[in-house]
């Protein structure tokens, strides 16, 4: 059987392992289990397992973390809801998550609202200098926020806006608005411009066209948008950690780093179960917008 | 015939016969800058403007709480005999280069198996995609526990198996330190390169592969002359975002290791902040950041050839 997979008949050779679906009758089984099944296994599991790790450590007794000789790690015995409860009720947890939420709510409705008027305008008036302005855009989303956090604290400083939420939300929109005006003039260019002269020549203003027309017509990549979007503020950390400074106002990424680590050996518990409930939230939405997560991905690269 | 183009004149002469303020409301260009506005105003306030005044901060001795003044090139020299910066520049081109290439090999790898048929397909695509989703801070923290010096499962498991007799000290040793915050970083990577080239996958007509199959192509002849210079154009763009962020990155690290042990794992953004923010240097945080200007400028040049290579491949209206 090992010497079919390895050293098959010529034409097996060729036909093994095959990209399409159309040949794919043309491979045997245990073939298909060494070269596909195997080590897509081994790589889901390396995936995942970081998750799975978590969220067990967020459920076991602290006796069990750290005995490890008596107690398989690998599994829980008499799981606890100790560390989530101390989380919730004995920590600013609630408040740095409804922080997180707030932040990445206001700036993603603030970036998808600028950035729908910037890629109609850009696609659709075709303005003077629209494809230069447009490359400008995608230089843009290539600035990282490792290059621009320090100059923006003494900006953020000089507007009286340190160490508060509002500044998070005018900050991020810089991270957001190239990214979604790129997807969204991809999907703009979609929709054909006969409905727009249509609506001209019903003398519809360029308002109405954007409201009515364009706007229902593209739900799909603003859902797109939006869910990347709020990934994105939900991830993102260096600019939170730079510009607030009180427990109060920080939000979930932040707080876990810095006001969880206090050399306790329990810690683990109560970590885990924070990074824990901090994903939870963006997996959820995740797991309900699949398709339009990944188009977003896929989207803003391959334009 | 002729009548067609007729409307359109009389438009313009219509247009510019109108008060300013109509003007204002109708022209497309100026309809065009209201629209623009809102973007405009917040990548100039937000972007533009503190790219230019980081550059500016390089070159003045600014701290928090006091003003700079204009000092010349003193930092950069301050940097050029400073051995953890260029401690820090030999970390970040390790980290970018080692994660990049084996993000690369690994996302291609994971595209091509994916792009396979199987059973519940679209299940394992969305369940690769989920360490891409969770955010890296908090999947860096699980990366900590795993890496605990005491309670590491992977020690803890090796001993098991017997291959070591004592707990690798993962973050606490230089070189384990760096191999393991690569590694946490590909672990992050790796997903999003897959799912992106696995979208160019997609683009690749079967009908390539039936054909030289046909004309006898081996395994590898099928991938070398058919899927990798279909993919060029799109393995060039995912790659210059890959190096791109890789080589920017603050967060894994800043989660992980702070840059410890002995600064061996400091990256330029971690140095960066720890010499302005923390230590309140902020000329001197904004000359190592605006250091790193240099580095992605190049990234950008490639991203532009490959996407222009993308254009002349497929045409121009690719959507």
């Amino acid at each position: 059987m090992t010497d079919h997979a390895v050293h098959p008949p010529a034409v097996a050779t060729v036909a093994k392992s095959d990209e399409s679906d159309g040949m794919s009758y043309l491979e045997t089984l245990p073939s298909r289990i060494v070269t596909l099944y195997i080590p897509l296994f081994i790589i889901v599991v390396i995936l995942l397992f970081p998750f799975y790790w978590m969220a067990l450590t967020s459920i076991k007794p602290d006796e069990q973390l750290i005995d490890m000789d008596s107690f398989n790690p690998f599994w829980v015995v008499k799981p606890t809801f100790k560390h989530i409860s101390k989380l919730l009720f004995e920590t600013s947890y609630p408040r740095w998550l409804w922080n997180t939420m707030y932040v990445a709510a206001a700036a993603t409705f603030l970036s998808i609202t600028a950035s729908v008027l910037a890629a109609y305008a850009i696609v659709r008036l075709r303005f003077k200098g629209a494809q230069a302005v447009g490359a400008l855009i995608f230089m843009a989303y290539l600035v990282p926020p490792s290059i621009l956090f320090i100059p923006l604290a003494s900006v953020i400083h000089a507007y009286g806006l340190f160490d508060s939420p509002m500044s998070l939300i005018l900050v991020y929109p810089t991270l957001l608005i190239p990214f979604s005006t790129w997807l969204l003039m991809g999907y703009f260019k979609t929709i054909p411009f006969e409905l727009e002269e249509c609506a001209l020549i019903d003398g519809a203003s360029r308002w109405q066209i954007l409201t009515k027309i364009i706007l229902p017509l593209a739900v799909p990549g603003l859902i797109s948008a939006f869910i990347f979007s709020f990934t994105l503020c939900w991830n993102e950390f260096i600019y939170a950690l730079t510009f607030l400074s009180s427990t109060q106002n920080k939000t979930v990424p932040v707080a876990i780093v810095n006001e969880f680590v206090d050399g306790d050996i329990y810690k683990w518990g109560s970590l885990m179960a924070g990074a824990l409930v901090g994903s939870l939230p963006l997996v959820i939405l995740y797991a309900f917008f699949v398709e339009h997560y990944v188009s977003a991905m896929t989207g803003a690269v391959k334009e | 015939m002729t009548a067609i183009p007729a409307p359109i004149r009389s438009q313009k002469k219509f247009e510019s016969s109108l008060p300013f303020w109509q003007r204002l409301t109708t022209n497309r260009n100026w309809i065009a800058s209201w629209f623009m506005l809102p973007a405009a105003a917040f990548l100039i306030l937000f972007l533009a403007y503190p790219l230019g005044l980081g550059v500016w901060m390089s070159f003045t001795n600014v701290r928090i709480g006091r003003e700079g003044v204009f000092i010349g090139l003193e930092n950069y020299e301050w940097l050029r005999d400073d051995s953890i910066f260029w401690l820090s520049v030999f970390n970040t081109l390790l980290y970018t280069l080692v994660a990049s290439a084996i993000k690369f090999a690994l996302g291609l790898y994971l595209a091509l198996l994916l792009n396979r048929h199987m059973p519940f397909k679209a299940m394992i695509r969305a369940a690769v995609l989920i360490p891409f989703i969770v955010p890296t801070v908090l999947s860096a923290i699980a990366f900590w526990w795993i890496y605990d010096s005491q309670f590491s499962i992977i020690s803890w498991s090796l001993r098991q198996m017997g291959l070591i007799t004592q707990n690798i000290n993962f973050l606490g040793d230089s070189n384990w330190a760096r191999a393991s915050v690569i590694i946490a970083n590909i672990w992050r990577g790796v997903p999003f390169v897959a799912i992106t080239l696995l979208a160019g996958l997609q683009t690749v007509s079967p009908s390539l592969y039936e054909a030289a199959t046909l004309d006898g192509a081996t395994n590898w002849q099928r991938f070398r002359f058919i899927t990798y210079p279909l993919l060029t154009p799109i393995i060039a763009v995912v790659m210059t975002f890959s190096v791109l962020f890789t080589f920017t990155d603050f967060q894994l690290i800043w989660a992980l290791t702070r840059g410890g042990p002995v600064n061996a794992t400091h990256l330029m953004a971690t140095l960066s902040y720890q010499r302005g923010i923390l230590s309140g240097r902020l000329g001197e945080g904004a000359a190592i950041a605006t250091a790193m200007i240099p580095f992605l400028v190049a990234a950008i040049m490639i991203s532009w050839f490959g996407m222009q290579r993308r254009k002349w491949q497929q045409g121009e209206n690719n959507d």
